[in-house]
């Protein structure tokens, strides 16, 4: 079973490598404004979640995929779809 | 404008203004100005006197930034068909391939190419961006998968984003990753692979017999772009996948005649049975003017060429090889190990001194591309690429006068 709830933690722990601010992660953290994450740096993020569940995230999606809440939930759909 | 003032503060809601977003760019640009460097981005050749030649400010400088690889835009047959062309069919064609826009000289075009890539097919577009474009927005459909290398041209990006296909990117020419992720593509969508024969920013190669192999063990279509190969890789100057081996397995060709050709205009060739169709489908070929007729007599003509530049080529990659070992030998940081391509990127450790690295090659006479930042992030670099026409004694002044402009710049070399 793969929803978003059981996605976020495992999801927050790969994300922290990438949390050169320290920040606190959560559902609503968002990529540009909070991590400010550049576009190099998104696409090494982007292929280590792929990697992890073994899917794709492409690239038109990513545009949609603001907060880290909205990437698990991304995730959790593709994983059961 | 009085008029809506007039109407005061309550009827119009405030609003920002849409170029605020490009605030930061501005003061990055108005800094490298305020740093009292030249401007690299305004530089204005008021005379060209050859493929290697131009006159800037009244002072005559080394071309080692135009993508001329092939020399031909000063070559006597290819102005003599441009010249004739434009005084029987005129100067423009004002309408599209598909209108009014197909004159006798597209079709010796697409004919021209057609030879020279012993294709079936031939299309020829208003520019390199647009066959890009036309061919990424047409071919890949809602469910299908166009999957790129990361260090694609803005061209392939720009194209995948008038699409619906989903798109996927690989690292940049890595051979596992991109197998890796064409494995996880569902069964029965379509997949497009584009690769590049040459990558523009630092010059370096594609693995084309690895990736072709891989792509086509997933069952994908695959492009390939030889945009900066054309002419010069190969033995009949196909490209780097001509060079590869690969010629059987790919799918598409895209090119440019603003590089080796020496005109403007791109085109794609084909063996696809079906390939006709995009004519009607790629809206970059349909809703634009077709080239004018110079324009297409100058690059047919020029293809016809370039087939037979057997002593261009060589001395093409003689001279690209040359002007590698020395500067690297200078101790220049330089973007790949050995000339791959004929262009040589040489890394510069920051903009302020990227941008002092030109204005001092400027000054001595050498003009080279400083490739904007946002281009290559985290790269600063300035592109040299070879001409043909580049004769040895240019080659050795460009060595010369990149050692003396390091040194009126304050590079540090590497010795």
């Amino acid at each position: 079973m793969t929803d978003k709830a059981t996605v976020l933690p495992r999801l927050i722990e790969i994300i922290e490598p990438f949390n050169k601010k320290d920040i606190e992660l959560n559902a609503d953290t968002s990529f540009a404004k909070d991590l400010e994450l550049d576009s190099l740096t998104v696409m090494d993020l982007v292929a280590e979640i792929e990697d992890e569940y073994d899917i794709l995230l492409p690239v038109n999606m990513l545009p949609d995929l603001e907060t880290i809440g909205d990437v698990a939930g991304a995730v959790a759909k593709i994983k059961s779809a | 404008m009085s008029d809506t003032s007039d109407m005061g503060d309550e009827s119009v809601p405030a609003r920002p203004d849409l170029f605020d977003k490009f605030d930061p760019l501005v003061a990055q640009y108005d800094g490298l100005i305020a740093s009292g460097h030249r401007d690299p981005f305004h530089l204005q050749m008021d005379q060209i006197l050859s493929p290697t030649r131009a006159v800037v400010n009244g002072k005559e400088i080394i071309l080692v930034g135009t993508y001329n690889y092939m020399g031909m835009t000063f070559d006597p047959d290819v102005i003599e068909a441009g010249q004739k062309a434009l005084a029987e069919f005129g100067a423009g064609t004002t309408g599209s391939r598909v209108l009014n826009g197909t004159f006798q000289g597209h079709a010796e075009c697409e004919a021209a190419l057609r030879e020279f890539y012993d294709m079936e097919h031939a299309m020829v577009f208003s520019t390199g961006y647009q066959a890009n474009l036309g061919l990424m927005s047409a071919i890949a459909g809602r469910g299908d998968y166009i999957v790129l290398d990361a260090d694609s041209h803005a061209s392939i990006y720009d194209g995948c984003a008038m699409g619906n296909a989903d798109v996927v990117r690989f690292k940049h020419n890595d051979v596992a990753d991109l197998e890796k992720r064409l494995k996880r593509i569902p069964e029965g969508a379509g997949v497009l692979v584009v690769l590049e024969g040459v990558y523009s920013m630092v010059g370096d190669i594609a693995p084309l017999k690895e990736m072709v192999a891989v792509a086509k063990a997933a069952g994908a279509m695959i492009a390939v772009d030889e945009a900066h190969a054309m002419g010069f890789f190969g033995e009949n100057g196909r490209g780097v996948f001509e060079q590869a081996g690969v010629e059987d397995d790919v799918d598409f060709v895209v090119g440019t005649f603003s590089k080796s050709v020496g005109t403007v205009g791109g085109f794609i060739v084909s063996n696809h049975p079906k390939f006709e169709v995009l004519r009607f489908v790629a809206r970059p070929y349909v809703y634009t003017a077709s080239l004018p007729p110079a324009v297409v007599a100058c690059s047919a003509t020029s293809i016809r060429k370039l087939r037979y530049a057997y002593d261009k080529r060589i001395h093409l990659w003689e001279a690209s090889r040359h002007l590698h070992r020395s500067l690297r030998e200078a101790g220049f940081t330089l973007g790949t190990d050995t000339a791959q391509s004929a262009i040589i990127a040489v890394k510069m450790p920051d903009q302020e001194t990227s941008a002092r690295m030109w204005a001092a090659l400027i000054d001595e006479g050498v003009y080279v591309n400083m490739v904007p930042p946002q281009a290559t992030p985290g790269l600063h670099l300035l592109r040299c690429s070879l001409c043909a026409d580049h004769t040895k004694e240019q080659v050795e002044e460009i060595i010369a006068r990149f050692k003396r402009a390091a040194a009126t710049a304050e590079l540090p070399l590497e010795i």
